[in-house]
């Protein structure tokens, strides 16, 4: 009596597993893979994840696919560093606690969050993409021109006024990666949690259909706007992590490839997935990672890895809009069709109910 | 009135003082700053206002208006594909920025240049008019490629066909990066019009030929724009489109065609901005991302899918950033000019607030 949803559920958690013991372990990859394994590639998914969840959260449950969540990392980090750096750095180097900075940053990131939601939260579909682009581009150049918080060199010298919990991530990574680790878990049930509540639920009724949501009686600008304070907040702590990681934040960070990189993220991952934030991360960076290495470049088209990276993206979005976790699922599907263990009708009804069913984005364009 | 009544009218209400304010700001208050160049207070200004100084003045509003001349280019062109097909062209600036690459080419192969930058000296009517019609026809053909390959079968999916262009934007950028390197490339306006050579007297001031020239073109491709649309018979099936798409294919137009037909044409004015822009400014990597920007601007400004939302929303986006750029006050070396970018932002929100569709936009 295994329905393929069942079998894919079952599947997941086995992987779930596995995944998670294997990223506990991750410090041993050092010695497997090379002493970039940790620090290059498993934090920098991590964090990378982080912030493609605030972006896959407002998608795959808001009905929204925004891109400034790119800037809202960013600022998050600018903020850390204005507030913590202190000498020689530029910006306001205000000198303050590692733990002020992290408040700070959260506070402030979430508030534009708000404000930035409140601009956008009345367009729909491809507006809401425009406007948000938009909303990120000018947060670029506000980086690049403001030259009391920023500048066009950015604010370094983060990572030398970490929480002693975190100590110096260039010396010891290990703590930086542990860390991400639990607040990418955190952030991911805290999400799964959300979605369940009268909010997340109201939200998810806004995302297949605002105007019946509205007729009803419910503040649907409202919830959006709610909702992208919250993805804010997500971001805000993927900025946090980030600053640490990085060390430096310049406009660079929130260019529009960085833009692009996140949405290649979650688009290749899963629009319609969390799990497919790690998912993307990890194969955006790890691909990455492979090209700089080897120097590889395409064939007869000359172009590095944004060419690579662009074909892939392309296909995905021609051939499983539902990204790399849609082809899993996809697997599951022709399984069962291919095995049928049951009567066929009881295998698709259970299909039908799960939560793995991509909610379409186009359902909220008007 | 009613609290509701208050909070309704808040935005406008905003919008007319905020402007109220700058306009005074600039026509009677500023001063300019002083000779000794150690700062000053919270009102001066690299020109001081436009009573006293009203040359600056003039040549500020000139450059706006010729700067809303390339935006309103590029912009029809993008405002051109959405209005018909509500397809989101993210590609625009790639366009924009091969179809620069591509002229500077043909007019390198046209002169006997060495290798290094032309200038206009060197450039007649024809070494610049050829390259940019090649531009043009050569960027209106990736564009017809993009749409019948990638964008013809999923017509309606709003969002997948604006991630598609997105991925064709990266791998764009990538490719032009290795064919034609980081380094600035600059294409040279004709020697009639061209930048530091030619100069017209308008009244008491000497303006540079090349922005008049800019804005002479927009306003003839907004003219034939116009006249295309309700004058002609395709026009026409293009106007009903944007109104009805679904019934102009049922009354047995060929829809496919008008489609296949507005993206060329939208991706040639992509590919023109960007021959207009490259001999402006010059073309760079990140240039692309730019002028994307730009275009979105005017257009979520003025009202996607409009025309003459398209020529508003560039006045208006021109004007807010030359003049924020110029007319904040620079007390010191930190203050104010650094904050011009704002002044977008806040242009954006006042309009999204009165209207969230555009001036001129309308409910799809």
């Amino acid at each position: 009596m295994t329905s393929a949803a069942q079998l894919q559920t079952r599947a997941e958690r086995i992987v779930g597993i596995v995944v998670l013991l294997l990223l506990v372990l991750g410090p041993i990859g050092n010695t497997v893979f090379g002493s970039f394994w940790v620090n290059g590639i498993l934090t920098q998914s991590l964090w990378l994840g982080i912030a493609a969840m605030s972006l896959i959260f407002l998608s795959a449950y808001g009905g929204m696919v925004s891109l400034c969540q790119v800037s809202l990392y960013g600022i998050s980090a600018l903020v850390l560093a204005n507030v913590v750096t202190s000498g020689q750095t530029k910006g306001l180097h205000l000198g303050w606690s590692p733990w002020v900075g992290v408040v700070l940053a959260i506070t402030i990131t979430t508030v534009i969050g708000v404000a930035f939601g409140a601009l956008a939260s009345r367009s729909f579909g491809i507006y809401f993409l425009m406007l948000t682009l938009t909303l990120a581009v000018l947060t670029n150049y506000f980086f690049g021109q403001v030259t009391l918080l920023s500048g066009f060199g950015g604010v370094g010298g983060i990572q030398s006024h970490t929480p002693s919990l975190i100590g110096n991530p260039n010396l010891e990574p290990d703590r930086l990666y542990y860390v991400s680790l639990v607040v990418g878990i955190v952030v991911y049930l805290a999400i799964r949690y959300l979605v369940r509540t009268p909010f997340g639920v109201t939200l998810q009724g806004v995302r297949d259909d605002p105007v019946r949501m509205a007729s009803l009686g419910y503040n649907v600008s409202l919830h959006r706007m709610v909702a992208f304070g919250f993805a804010a907040f997500v971001a805000s702590l993927a900025g946090i992590l980030f600053g640490w990681w990085n060390d430096t934040i310049n406009p660079g960070t929130v260019n529009l490839s960085s833009v692009i990189a996140l949405l290649v993220i979650a688009v290749i991952g899963s629009l319609f997935r969390l799990e497919g934030a790690w998912v993307g991360a990890f194969a955006y960076v790890y691909i990455n990672n492979e090209v700089e290495n080897h120097n590889w470049t395409v064939p007869w088209l000359g172009g590095t890895f944004n060419t690579m990276i662009g074909v892939i993206f392309l296909a995905i979005v021609c051939l499983s809009p539902g990204g790399l976790l849609g082809i899993w699922g996809s697997c599951f599907e022709w399984l069962s069709r291919r095995f049928p263990t049951s009567s066929p009708r009881l295998a698709t009804a259970a299909a039908g109910t799960t939560e793995s069913a991509p909610p379409s984005v186009e359902g909220t364009d008007r | 009135m009613g609290a509701r009544e208050v909070l309704r009218r808040t935005p406008l209400a905003l919008t007319v003082f905020a402007i109220a304010i700058g306009l005074i700001y600039i026509l009677f208050v500023t001063k300019a700053l002083p000779n000794t160049g150690a700062g000053g207070y919270w009102r001066t200004t690299n020109f001081g206002s436009a009573v006293s100084d009203p040359t600056d003045f003039l040549y500020t509003v000139l450059d706006s208006v010729t700067f809303a001349g390339l935006l309103f280019i590029v912009a029809s062109g993008f405002t051109l594909i959405f209005g018909l097909m509500r397809t989101v062209n993210m590609a625009h600036g790639s366009f924009f920025l091969i179809g620069g690459y591509i002229a500077y080419d043909v007019q390198q192969s046209m002169t006997t240049s060495s290798g290094f930058g032309l200038t206009s000296a060197q450039v007649g009517w024809w070494q610049w008019i050829v390259p940019a019609i090649v531009a043009c026809a050569a960027v209106a053909v990736i564009g017809l490629a993009m749409q019948q390959a990638f964008l013809r079968w999923n017509q309606g999916q709003e969002i997948r066909q604006a991630l598609i262009t997105i991925a064709v934007s990266l791998i764009l950028a990538d490719q032009m990066i290795a064919h034609w390197g980081g380094l600035e490339k600059n294409i040279a306006f004709p020697n009639d019009v061209g930048t530091g050579t030619a100069f017209i007297k308008l009244g008491g001031l000497s303006y540079g030929w090349s922005r008049m020239f800019i804005l002479l073109v927009a306003i003839g491709i907004g003219v034939g724009l116009w006249l295309w649309l309700h004058k002609t018979r395709i026009g026409m099936v293009i106007r009903a489109g944007v109104d009805d798409r679904h019934m102009v294919s049922a009354l047995g137009v060929n829809v496919q065609l008008v489609f296949a037909l507005s993206f060329l044409v939208g991706s040639a004015l992509a590919g023109f901005g960007g021959v207009m822009g490259g001999s402006f400014a010059g073309l760079a990597p990140e240039v692309d991302g730019q002028w994307l920007l730009n275009a979105l601007v005017v257009v979520i400004i003025g009202g996607m899918g409009s025309l003459g939302g398209a020529a508003v929303g560039a006045l208006l986006f021109a004007f807010v950033s030359n003049f924020s750029g110029l007319y904040l006050p620079t007390t010191s070396n930190q203050c104010c000019t650094q904050y011009s970018v704002i002044f977008t932002f806040a242009l954006l929100a006042f309009v999204l607030a009165l209207r969230p569709l555009g001036l001129f936009g309308r409910p799809a």
